[in-house]
């Protein structure tokens, strides 16, 4: 490895690249695209409550006021009551339907007074099978309220008792939050690997690689240099996309030291996946299938939008396999939670991968033909 | 001395076509050898296995002492290449260009005098992909010279110029041989290796079916000179008396072949006795074209006969 070849060679990669209006585009607009876009769609001003439709029958009851408060007070859902007088308990359900509400709640008439009483009430809980999570929360805050009013009722105290949330790290975290280490992989991901497996195989078409092999520069330097620049394109959308995220949706997020090693890990990883697909490929169209059968996987189920916790338990290994996962995992534990050890857990692996991945594309790559 | 680059019973298949078939050729260092035949010869190919960018199938090759395939980094520091399809990046511009194989080549070649030589100074800041074809074309040149090479090879660097660059690219051969360079020169232009080279070979199918200087082949495989004027069926008859040779007019042109150079001598005493009128008086020779059309014509009947017997 000669350092004056990588510096020659990056000038003409960086020179292509910010020549190249469409590259430069993709690069830096796409990942400000995707951070408004999923930004505007999932962060809710930043509440998570479910919206909770309650059609109240026990009218002027302070009994069913009182529920209805506590219910809010979970922040768990968002009480709205029902205000139009035609809506009633037997067409509530498809009321629900057409106006795309996930769940509805029925107080029926008479559970002031029954619960002075000590008589027993059925609330019923509407839910859209479509959306089980907002169901799951919902039941879970009627069912708590509904132990505390019984509770209260029977005249006892509560024996176990939740005291104040501690958050987890230090934050309060919403949605853009956990969506700001995902999209920084993703640009990590994606835009080496489209632009790696193609500009493999198209030198290679156009003799480029022939002419670069009758120069002292290596296989392992021209690879080095283009790994330099993906890392340094890497640093400039995180500085964006933070920008945006932070300016844009307020979100929390850490800036440490701790990010580096993985703005330049992961780029080192993709650049060299990169090229050893592309270098695998015979034709610009098997390349092109090749990378995306590879990126794709990762570009969903790496956590890159969604926390894989959330994932269905047989898909959270599939994750598991995808190098991206643990970039995007890293990222997370330092940006939000600063849980140093699990980092470098995350660290090590990528680095094992990358590594491997760079030997092998310098190995099975050829400039010339045999 | 010995030679720059040697070649023995030199073989290269791809998979059942023989594209070269057992060939034999020294360049001395500090000449210029051109490397001529049709389209799909086998010139590339041995040129590219020459430079170190193809394996042969069998023989072998020597270039200034090195195995080309297994001692390619070494020869490629001191070789320059110009591709028969030169490619470079889109959107770098030839002063660029200079500078990158300036970096990798640890050399300090100028841009501008290098572009300068190879007449492409007025687009040393425009992006290749802007350039004409022979704007490309004299940038691969200009990146051949870069690492002040020993050897030159240049496969087709003239097709697709026009005759002004041409003659540039001709003066850049020139010069590199005055600089005691080796240059491989393939081309289609006849005129251009007969004006260049010091030997040539001639190539057809896979097999060198004439080398030497183009003098000597000239010599050996062209017709004889010939003298040629412009007069009456009279005269041709009167010459064709005189001198006991066959001559004939054909739309009033007269011609003789010349076996020997006296013949030029009696030619001339026989038109002045002749006492008839003629005039526009001059002598022909084969140019290497003129040979090299007939050489491979006569290969190619002689595969079309024995491709019919067999
Ligand atoms: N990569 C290849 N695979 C298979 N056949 C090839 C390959 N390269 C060349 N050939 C064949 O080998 C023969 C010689 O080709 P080559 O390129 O050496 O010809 P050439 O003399 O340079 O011709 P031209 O004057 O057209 O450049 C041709 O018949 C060609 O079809
Ligand atoms: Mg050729």
């Amino acid at each position: 490895m000669n350092l004056r070849h990588i510096g020659a060679d990056f000038r003409i990669v960086s020179r292509t690249y910010l020549r190249n209006g469409a590259a430069l585009f993709f690069s830096l607009i796409f990942p400000v695209i995707l951070i408004l876009l999923f930004g505007a769609i999932f962060s809710n001003s930043g509440s998570t409550a479910v919206g909770l439709e309650v059609l109240n029958e026990d009218h002027n009851s302070p009994v069913s006021s009182a529920f209805m408060n506590a219910l809010n007070n979970t922040s768990i859902v968002k009480v709205s009551l029902v205000t139009d007088s035609s809506v009633t308990p037997s067409n509530f359900a498809a009321w629900l339907g057409q106006n795309g509400y996930a769940v509805g709640l029925v107080i029926p008439d008479g559970f002031g007074a029954n619960f002075s009483e000590k008589r027993p009430t059925n609330l019923t809980l509407y839910e859209n099978p479509e959306d089980p999570s907002a169901a799951g929360s919902a039941t879970g805050a009627i069912q708590g309220v509904a132990s505390y009013f019984n509770l209260a009722a029977a005249g006892g105290s509560p024996i176990v008792a939740l005291g104040p949330t501690e958050k987890v790290g230090s934050q309060i975290y919403t949605y853009i939050d956990y969506l700001i280490p995902g999209l920084i992989g993703f640009t990590i991901l994606t835009s080496p690997m489209f632009s790696m497996v193609d500009v493999t195989n198209s030198y290679r078409k156009e003799g480029i690689f022939r002419q670069l092999s009758l120069t002292p520069l290596t296989r392992a330097e021209w690879l080095t240099s283009r790994i330099l620049w993906y890392v340094l394109l890497g640093f400039v959308t995180t500085a964006i996309m933070v920008g945006a995220g932070v300016g844009i949706f307020g979100a929390h997020v850490t800036l440490t030291l701790g990010l580096l090693p993985f703005l330049a890990v992961g780029p080192f990883l993709f650049v060299s996946l990169g090229m050893l697909a592309g270098s695998a490929a015979k034709t610009p169209e098997s390349a092109a299938i090749i990378g995306n059968i590879i990126t794709f996987p990762m570009m969903f189920l790496s956590g890159t939008f969604f926390p894989v916790s959330e994932f269905p338990a047989w898909l959270q290994p599939v994750a598991k396999v995808l190098p991206l996962y643990y970039v995007i995992d890293g990222m997370n534990q330092v940006m939000l939670f600063q849980n140093t050890g699990r980092a470098l857990l995350d660290l090590l692996v990528i680095l094992v991968i990358a590594i491997v991945f760079f030997l092998a594309a310098i190995r099975l790559f050829r400039w010339r033909d045999e | 001395m010995a030679g720059s680059i040697e070649v023995h019973g030199l073989v290269k298949r791809y998979g059942s076509l023989t594209a070269v078939n057992g060939i034999n050729f020294e360049v001395p260092a500090g000449s210029v050898f051109s490397f001529l035949g049709p389209n799909g010869a086998g010139k590339t190919t041995t040129t590219e296995i020459l430079e170190g960018l193809r394996q042969k199938t069998d023989g072998s090759v020597s270039v200034l002492g090195l195995d080309p395939w297994s001692q390619g980094a070494e020869l490629h520091r001191r070789i320059g290449v110009i591709p028969q399809e030169f490619r470079f990046f889109d959107k770098i511009t030839p002063r660029e260009a200079i500078e990158y194989y300036r970096a990798l080549f640890h050399t300090g070649a100028d841009p501008k005098k290098i572009l300068a030589q190879v007449e492409l100074l007025d687009k040393i800041d425009s992006r290749y992909d802007t350039l004409s074809g022979g704007q490309k074309q004299k940038l691969g040149l200009a990146l051949a010279l870069t690492n002040d090479p020993e050897i030159c090879f240049l496969d087709e660097p003239t097709t697709g110029l026009d005759p002004h660059a041409r003659r540039a690219i001709w003066e850049v051969i020139r010069a590199l041989k005055r600089d005691g360079r080796t240059v491989f020169l393939t081309t289609h232009y006849l005129e251009e290796a007969e004006i260049l080279a010091d030997r040539v070979a001639i190539i057809h199918q896979g097999n060198i079916i004439a080398a030497g200087t183009p003098q000597e082949i000239i010599r050996e495989y062209g017709r004889p000179a010939r003298m040629r004027v412009n007069g009456s069926p009279e005269l041709a008859d009167y010459l064709a008396r005189k001198l006991g040779v066959q001559a004939a007019a054909e739309g009033g042109r007269i011609e003789i072949d010349l076996h020997r150079k006296e013949d030029a001598l009696r030619v001339l005493f026989a038109l002045d006795a002749s006492g008839l009128p003629w005039d526009s008086f001059a002598t022909e020779q084969d140019t290497l074209e003129d040979v090299f059309i007939r050489l491979v014509g006569r290969m190619d009947d002689g595969a079309l006969k024995s491709g019919a017997a067999g």
